[in-house]
């Protein structure tokens, strides 16, 4: 396989924070060298000019949901993997929140099937921690392990009944596994389409407070103190649960925490016009929490950004509010709405993708999402300068569901490469 | 300034001028009502679809014979019964609808935004007769009218909301009204049945009936909408009428010459005690009913007076 030399990009490195000009050359499907001048020993090398472009590991996407089985027609992994090339996305992790739950290693063999024929990315699987997600019996954990699940997770289904939850989490505890969880706490965010307050009054709207986040964080928090086990908070979006958040990992409580890139870009004035694609799990917050939020990922407290990719089809958005489905896609916005966060002076560039690369690719134990000689070759070059109006017609998502379509965004993926290959480029 | 919209979805995007423009005209459609010859022909040759997702008699009616009053065709779809059941979206019902050339579409739907919904992929003129706990525009437009002739004024005014808010539509559209209008709002009610955040509306929010009640101008009775409930919200109906519903006891706070209003159908001796709401010198809840007949002639007038206007345009 020849060389690629990558020359002049601005280098973003997440794990040492810094952002300068250098180059880059990647050998086979692995980063050989990177430095500011790097001298060529052959002939053989292929030189991509990326003056004025950034380089940085490729985004690790935590929490997507690809529909097979079940409902490819909302999304397959064929359309997810050219989504997510596109969008500079190089390893996906999905949901098993399919049809049915992928709960057996018999499912988990065919989803990983399915994506190593068919997906131009990396994907990984996560299982389900319940069989059929109905939190009442864990599945089999180990054999799931063994046949290749990188986290155990009942998605948005809480499971309820917290001595299931326990001993599901003991049991993973003994095998190292890593748990997702939904902090919610789910009879009182029964029902629920927006979040408590002045707007969700005004629009007649079923809510839920946004101490519902807390309660379901304080008591899967107590249950790892009790466990032990590694757990992961999919999506952490109110102010009110950030203290309990830094308690426990003060305590030294093996916790971490993403948030979903929705609830960091977009608030609960956007339901105003009751447009079902802002509908999402949980509900949009207040800008108060949005903003909580963002200090928080900067400060480290929240460590992961995600997408939440979650495909709908038009007929399951198509209705009143209260009715339709919830979920955004996100897997081709992901990045240009991160560099709202960079714009706007709350982050900068090397701390946006220590939580889009580097802290997932740590988490789930991966050697991607680093700039360093021997990682591999897994890389995004992009300009975040470059001003687009968002049309969800032109989405390779099967899916158009975006709260983005007619945003003025600002950023484009220029290439995109996995294990040294580029798999989306111009 | 005053009401040119295409629709009439809610109060919240009309100005104050837009709302005395369909009061006024709503005074002169009171007096034609009054009269033994009620026929107008200000919609002659408009089609009127009446198509009500939730079941309603008074306000169906109301809506019904305002139309007929000034010439319309009605038509009324029960839509509980036809093809809602059949599986057909809100979406499709539309269109369907819409493809018969309608004029003026009078919804009612139990969800909010619904009628937001209908009415973007619509081409005729769109009243929300309520959706959901959203709006309900004509009601709150009916009640300012009893006001403005029982007080003549509608600024200014000490104005008690009691009961269910969380469930209603009615309190939502007339908190919205009243305080465009500039009047002092008070919601009364237990914790349970108070939406989040209304406070922030500018309203005074009390949790004891006769401290809410003391020298108020208006007592505005809402429903105790037990349909809405998944239960829990208040302990029974009992204990509900012995601290919220009212009666001589409680309206004794209120001014002497205070009116007491309700957007009925009314629950009597839960909400409100069956005298008081009988009471001609007190109660103004038959006016009402005569002001709604009058205020959604004056809306549907106004309605189609703006569409000739846009025609007229387009042909220009």
């Amino acid at each position: 396989m020849k060389s690629i030399l990558l020359q002049n990009a601005m280098l973003i490195d997440p794990e040492a924070g810094t952002e300068e000009i250098g180059s880059l050359l990647i050998k086979d499907t692995k980063i050989c060298e990177i430095g500011a001048k790097i001298s060529l020993a052959s002939n053989e090398v292929e030189i991509i000019d990326c003056t004025g472009k950034y380089l940085a590991p490729g985004i690790i996407d935590i929490g997507v949901k690809v529909c097979e089985p079940g409902e490819r027609h909302k999304e397959s992994f064929k359309s997810a993997g050219l989504a997510a090339a596109s969008g500079g996305i190089t390893t996906i992790v999905t949901r098993p929140d399919t049809l049915p739950a992928i709960d057996t290693p018999e499912t988990l063999e065919f989803t990983r099937r399915r994506a190593n024929e068919t997906a131009p990315i990396n994907v990984l699987s996560m299982a389900a921690l319940t069989k059929g997600r109905q939190g009442r019996e864990m599945t089999e954990i180990g054999f799931l392990l063994d046949a290749g699940a990188v986290g155990f997770t009942d998605c948005d289904s809480v499971i309820s009944d917290t001595k299931v939850l326990s001993r599901a989490l003991s049991y993973a505890r003994s095998l190292g596994a890593l748990v997702m969880g939904h902090p919610q706490e789910p009879t009182l965010s029964k029902g629920a389409a927006a979040t408590s307050g002045k707007l969700a009054s005004l629009r007649g709207l079923p809510s839920v407070s946004s101490i519902a986040e807390r309660m379901g964080l304080d008591r899967d928090i107590a249950l790892v103190e009790m466990t032990g086990v590694r757990y992961h908070f999919d999506q952490i979006t109110t102010s009110r649960a950030l203290p309990s958040l830094r308690r426990a990992k003060n305590k030294g409580l093996d916790i971490t925490a993403g948030t979903s890139i929705h609830h960091l870009t977009l608030n609960e004035f956007d339901l105003a016009d009751y447009r079902t694609f802002f509908k999402v799990k949980p509900p949009l917050r207040s800008e108060d929490d949005r903003l909580s939020v963002v200090a928080a990922l900067k400060e480290g407290l929240i460590d992961i950004i995600s997408s939440m990719h979650t495909p709908q089809d038009e007929e399951s958005k198509r209705l009143p509010f209260e009715e339709a489905a919830s979920g955004a896609v996100g897997l081709e916005t992901l990045l240009p709405a991160a560099l709202r966060l960079y714009h706007s002076g709350h982050l900068n560039l090397p701390t946006l993708f220590r939580a889009l690369s580097f802290n997932p690719a740590s988490r789930i134990g991966l050697p991607c999402g680093r700039l360093i000689a021997g990682a591999p070759a897994d890389l995004v070059i992009f300009d975040p300068h470059v001003p687009f109006l968002l049309d969800r017609s032109k989405l390779k998502s099967k899916s158009k569901n975006t709260p983005f379509d007619g945003a003025r965004m600002q950023g484009k993926v220029i290439w995109t490469f996995v294990g040294g290959r580029a798999v989306f480029g111009p | 300034m005053g009401f040119y919209d295409k629709n009439l979805l809610g109060i919240e995007p009309l100005s104050p001028a837009a709302i005395s423009e369909i009061l006024d005209l709503a005074d002169s459609y009171v007096e034609l009502n009054r009269r033994s010859n009620k026929h107008s022909n200000v919609l002659a040759g408009l089609t009127q679809i009446n198509m009500f997702f939730e079941n309603s008699t008074r306000t169906q009616a109301s809506f019904e014979i305002a139309g007929k009053r000034l010439g319309a065709d009605v038509m009324n779809m029960e839509m509980q019964a036809s093809s809602i059941k059949k599986g057909e979206t809100l979406i499709d019902t539309a269109l369907t609808l819409n493809a018969m050339h309608p004029d003026l579409l009078v919804v009612r739907h139990p969800q909010s935004g619904a009628v937001d919904l209908l009415a973007q992929k619509v081409n005729c003129s769109v009243l929300n007769a309520g959706d959901g706990r959203h709006e309900h525009p004509t009601q709150a437009l009916l009640d300012a009218l009893t006001i403005r002739r029982a007080k003549r004024r509608l600024h200014r005014l000490s104005i008690a909301i009691c009961g269910d808010i969380a469930h209603s539509r009615v309190a939502r559209s007339n908190i919205i009204l009243l305080g465009k209008m500039e009047n002092r709002i008070r919601l009364i009610g237990p914790p349970t049945l108070m939406p989040s955040g209304i406070a922030e509306l500018g309203c005074e929010v009390y949790e004891n009936m006769c401290e809410g009640l003391h020298d108020v101008d208006v007592v505005m009775m809402l429903r105790l909408q037990r349909e809405r409930m998944d239960g829990g919200f208040i302990p029974s109906e009992r204990e509900y009428y012995h601290r919220y519903g009212l009666d001589a006891e409680k309206l004794s706070f209120a001014k002497d010459n205070a009116i007491v209003m309700h957007p009925g159908p009314m629950n009597r001796g839960v909400e409100i005690d069956g005298e008081i709401a009988d009471d001609i010198n007190r109660s103004v809840i038959q006016e009402q009913v005569e002001m709604g007949v009058a205020v959604r002639m004056a809306a549907m007038d106004l309605l189609a007076r703006n569409r000739r206007q846009t025609y007229q345009e387009v042909i220009a």
